[in-house]
């Protein structure tokens, strides 16, 4: 007996989750079943939408003026600029109170752990008063055994990159941390839970042995930021309890894998979907697929613990990821999408796949789906694969997410368009 | 003292001996020569390594290799072996070596391989297959039979930075980023060198970038391998170098233990040399013109693969990180006429260009191979030692290189560093007899790349050596060199160098090192590391911005045009009543 469906979105990130929501906003039952762990967790949190041309002109103020212009077969051009809009209202409402930046098309520059300033659309609220747009002047917070963000450098280049404020950095130690290793969950927890620490001063709590060590090196900053370690489950409480005892707003740079805001946001979406009735199978690989009259999929095979599971749907949504997320896979001598072989174009020699300069025009970066204005994955000859695949987020093609700092924004958009359009006709 | 007996022909010279060339051959030329009590400059163009001695595999021949071609080579590469398990333990890993014979190889050359062996006195055993699959069990499962020989894996950036260190302490001068950009001839003697400044790294005190400098000397040794032919067109000496690249690709893991040969007369792709982490595949042998520019090749990877896929099925599917070439310094006599660079021999030759060319002054050494650097390096400060009419003889084969003392005391200790075991561990191997001077720190000590185990003292230490050049600190410990190839260590190791060198320094450092671990992933760009390779463009682009960092940018941003989040902010105050 196969398990049955109106909508089946294949993967959990960003995208599947946006298009399992939309589709359930259509009164659909909804099913998500992923595989590999999300890359949200090696995500910022940050919801970009567009912070440069495809052409490397940016920071863009507003991205929508530069959404019109996109080049065909991008992801934004496919939807249409008011799907874009539509989907980041959608967000909004999902992310209540947990996101900023929805009262207005600027972008916001946002502080990175490396010291730039990257533009995004919207931002944990966490962020918020951190931004390189604001200018209260800033003092940074690095701790002893997180290599990752050296605060006084990250000040430094903060002023080199020209911010309106008077950055300074300290390096302190962690209170309660005794492992030089000790993993960003570890620093979260005590802070989450608020656990006794031993001071010189004898025992105390772990954010007022924090907040005793920071305020003697606040000089007349307005705002004080540090890595984003503070808390997972109670960080808003976290947050509100430093800053009232420093007497200063409190924020979170955000910082590569494995990231806290990206985790969080994780957390916002699948409470999310569990509050919207999605059913959610993580861990589980689609291995197989069959099709009825040629180009529909009538059902797909789900491997459950060695256990091959048949789940059929009216509707598919393809949210695998790119090439990070394992949705676009590569061989020595091809590039390809592995659940259902939809048509991936590159070059025949790999070394075409690249050029010399890392940070200049990827071809693989683009790496991905070609799709029609319905989202459905073409084939070779322009064909939809399938009358009833949609494809969402970073396993679409034709855009570099990483340098435009696109990619949560093609997801939402693109996920929320999918979701929907499979909804509808799942209804019909 | 010793004194001068040249330099009374009346000009005063900066040295005693120049010597070209920072690789293996040259610093073990310097450090010879300096522990014999002679005044000894070294010039390297770029830094230590940086030519072929940083670009092979790591292989330290048992000469079985050589056991059938070239016995006068096997042979000195067994005395060798001995002496570098000896002098430089801390460099050298004792795998052990297999020479593998699949159904198709010939047996009669399996005989000769094994008599050959014996002949050239290098300890060998026949396994029988399943026997060898007992020691690797990953050998394909037609593997006929194996002759266990004692090759090893060696270390050549640890070695030759150890070389050059002790030459230092009996009172070289090391010159690295100064490049030979002329040699000083008058009338039919060369008398030294013009050599180019760059701005070199670290606490070293180099001259300024850009400045040249004359340094003159009694003698001048030519140990520049594949660009000794450069250097003789200087002073129209023709040295008929013939460069020989070779491939090297890298994988994730160690798929084997010990040293696997292919056992056949010869060939590409026939060698897989486990080292430290990873193994490495060699490789292939093609003449080119130029050493400092030749086309790296898909097909050579594929070839890795592919043939050595028939000794080690799994390397098929295993995850490659990265491919590198090198550049073999061959040279065969003139009018020999080998059209094939394998058939080349691999003996090295000193050409005294007194001798040959009627130019007094200076010698060049080409050909030959790491694992008998010591040894070349022996011959030449001979030979320039009775130019010069110094008696002193060569110590450096019972000598101890630095680091390789008080191993048995620190594995007793290593527990006891703060550190967990494994990396505490691959630390000490790294650091020899420096390693409680460096670990044992009062400061948090936290991992910097993952991947390879580098804590942050072992860093901190190659930063006092190498200053901002992240690419010697890579060398130094293995940072960045693992699975990630530098996508999640990279900004981490730019970060230790703050704030003993400003953000811009800073900046520029982390901007060549990951342009730098790039520039070899290339070439392994396809299943798992491609995907890390995008995921390490989005770490650095995508999360830190740094492909638009306005820091490095021409034009300025204009910040007050962007969402500062007051209004936001003002309105959250407005419903919760401010703060």
């Amino acid at each position: 007996m196969a398990i049955e469906d109106d909508v089946l979105v294949i993967g959990g990130g960003l995208a599947g989750a946006t298009a399992a929501l939309a589709a359930a906003d259509k009164r659909m039952q909804v099913r998500l079943v992923s595989y590999k762990q999300s890359t949200l967790r090696h995500a910022s949190g940050l919801i970009d939408v567009l912070g440069y041309t495809p052409a490397g002109d940016g920071p863009l103020v507003d991205p929508f003026d530069a959404l019109a212009d996109l080049p065909e077969g991008h992801p934004y051009e496919r939807v249409g600029l008011e799907a874009v809009r539509e989907a980041l209202s959608f967000f909004d409402e999902i992310a209540g109170d947990t996101y900023d930046g929805g009262h207005t098309d600027a972008n916001a520059l946002v502080p990175t752990h490396g010291g730039t300033v990257k533009p995004t659309a919207r931002y944990p609220v966490s962020t918020a008063a951190g931004l390189a747009s604001d200018d209260r002047d800033t003092l940074l917070v690095g701790f002893e055994t997180l290599p990752d963000f050296e605060a006084p450098l990250a000040a430094s280049h903060l002023e080199a990159a020209g911010a309106p404020f008077a950055a300074r950095g300290v390096t302190v130690r962690f209170p309660g941390i005794v492992r030089d290793d000790a993993k960003v969950t570890r620093y979260a927890h005590l802070l989450d839970q608020d656990e006794a620490v031993e001071t010189t001063a004898g025992e105390t709590t772990a954010r007022e042995a924090l907040a005793d060590i920071v305020r003697s090196q606040i000089e007349d900053e307005a705002r004080v930021g540090f890595p984003a370690i503070l808390g997972d489950d109670h960080a808003n409480a976290v947050r509100a309890d430093l800053s009232d005892r420093l007497g200063v707003d409190v924020f979170e740079v955000p910082m590569g894998p494995p990231s806290l805001p990206g985790l969080r946001l994780e957390d916002l979406l699948y409470d999310a979907l569990e509050d919207a009735g999605v059913r959610v199978t993580t861990g589980v690989p689609v291995v197989e697929y069959e099709t009825d009259t040629d180009r529909r999929i009538d059902h797909v095979v789900v491997d459950r613990n060695g256990t091959e599971i048949p789940h059929r749907a009216e509707q598919y949504v393809l949210a695998t990821g790119g090439l990070v997320g394992k949705g676009v896979r590569s061989e020595r001598k091809r590039v390809f999408e592995p659940i259902f072989d939809c048509h991936v174009p590159h070059a025949a020699d790999r070394y075409d796949w690249f050029v010399d300069d890392v940070f200049g025009d990827q071809p693989y970066a683009r790496f991905g789906l070609p799709v029609d204005r319905e989202l459905r994955p073409l084939d070779t000859g322009d064909e939809p694969e399938f009358s009833n695949l949609r494809a969402a987020g970073a396993v679409l093609g034709g855009y570099d997410f990483a340098a435009e700092k696109s990619g949560s924004g093609v997801s939402l958009a693109t996920g929320y368009v999918a979701g929907q359009r499979a909804g509808t006709e799942a209804g019909r | 003292m010793w004194l001068s007996v040249v330099a009374s022909e009346g000009m005063a010279r900066d040295t005693e001996v120049l010597v070209l060339g920072g690789g293996s051959t040259g610093c073990g030329i310097a450090r010879d020569l300096a522990m014999r009590g002679l005044e000894v400059t070294l010039v390297e163009r770029g830094n230590l390594t940086d030519g072929t001695t940083g670009r092979m595999h790591g292989l330290l021949h048992s000469g079985g290799r050589y056991a059938v071609s070239d016995q006068a080579s096997a042979t000195e590469c067994i005395e060798e072996n001995e002496i570098l398990r000896e002098i430089a333990g801390h460099c050298v890993e004792e795998t052990g070596g297999l020479f593998v014979q699949r159904p198709e190889d010939s047996d009669d050359y399996f005989r000769q391989k094994l008599e050959g062996c014996r002949e050239c006195g290098i300890p060998a055993r026949v396994l029988s297959g399943s026997e060898a699959r007992e020691v690797e069990p990953y050998l394909a499962d037609d593997i006929k039979r194996a002759i266990e020989v004692p090759d090893g894996a060696v270390d050549p950036f640890r070695l030759c930075v150890a070389n050059a260190i002790d030459a230092e302490t009996y009172g070289a001068r090391i010159e690295t980023h100064a490049e030979v950009i002329d040699l000083l001839r008058d009338g039919d003697d060369i008398y030294g060198v013009e050599v180019r400044h760059d701005s070199g790294p670290g606490k070293r005190t180099h001259a300024t970038s850009g400045t040249t400098e004359e340094i003159t000397a009694e003698y001048v040794v030519n140990a520049t391998g594949a660009w000794a032919g450069q250097i003789g067109a200087m002073a129209d000496l023709e040295v008929e170098v013939r460069p020989s690249k070779g491939v090297m690709t890298i994988m994730n893991v160690r798929q084997v233990d010990t040293v696997i040969n292919r056992c056949h007369p010869k060939g590409d792709a026939d060698i897989i040399v486990p080292h430290e982490t990873t193994a490495i595949l060699g490789t292939t042998d093609e003449e080119v013109d130029d050493p400092d520019d030749y086309p790296e090749e898909q097909w050579e990877v594929d070839q890795m693969i592919d043939t050595l896929s028939e000794l080690v099925p799994i390397l098929e599917e295993a995850r490659t990180i990265r491919s590198f070439w090198g550049v073999r310094p061959l040279y065969e006599p003139p009018g020999t006429g080998t059209q094939d660079p394998t058939d080349i021999t691999r003996d090295f030759f000193l050409l005294d260009h007194a001798d040959r060319d009627g130019v007094t002054g200076m010698s060049s050494i080409v050909g030959g191979k790491f694992t008998t650097y010591r040894m070349m390096a022996e011959d030449i400060a001979d030979h320039v030692c009775e130019k010069l009419g110094v008696t002193a003889t060569c110590a450096t084969a019972d000598e101890p290189l630095p680091g390789s003392e008080n191993i048995a005391t620190l594995e007793a200790g290593m527990d006891d560093f703060g550190l967990r075991s494994p990396v505490a561990r691959r630390s000490k191997q790294r650091l020899g007899s420096r390693a409680s001077e460096v670990l044992e720190t009062d400061e948090p000590n936290p991992v910097i790349c993952q991947c390879e185990g580098v804590t942050r003292a072992e860093i901190k230490d190659a930063i006092t050596q190498s200053g901002t050049d992240l690419n010697a600190v890579r060398i130094r410990t293995r940072a960045s060199m693992g699975n990630c190839q530098g996508g999640f260590c990279c900004q981490t190791m730019a970060n230790e160098l703050h704030p003993e060198y400003d953000e811009e320094m800073v900046r520029e450092a982390l901007d060549e090192l990951f342009q730098e671990r790039w520039k070899g992933e290339r070439h392994a760009l396809w299943g798992e590391q491609l995907s890390q390779a995008m995921l390490n463009y989005a770490l650095h682009a995508t999360t830190m911005n740094r492909d638009h960092d306005p820091a490095s940018a021409t034009s300025t941003v204009d910040f007050a045009a962007f969402d500062d989040g007051r209004a936001e902010r003002d309105r959250i105050d407005g419903i919760r009543g401010g703060r």
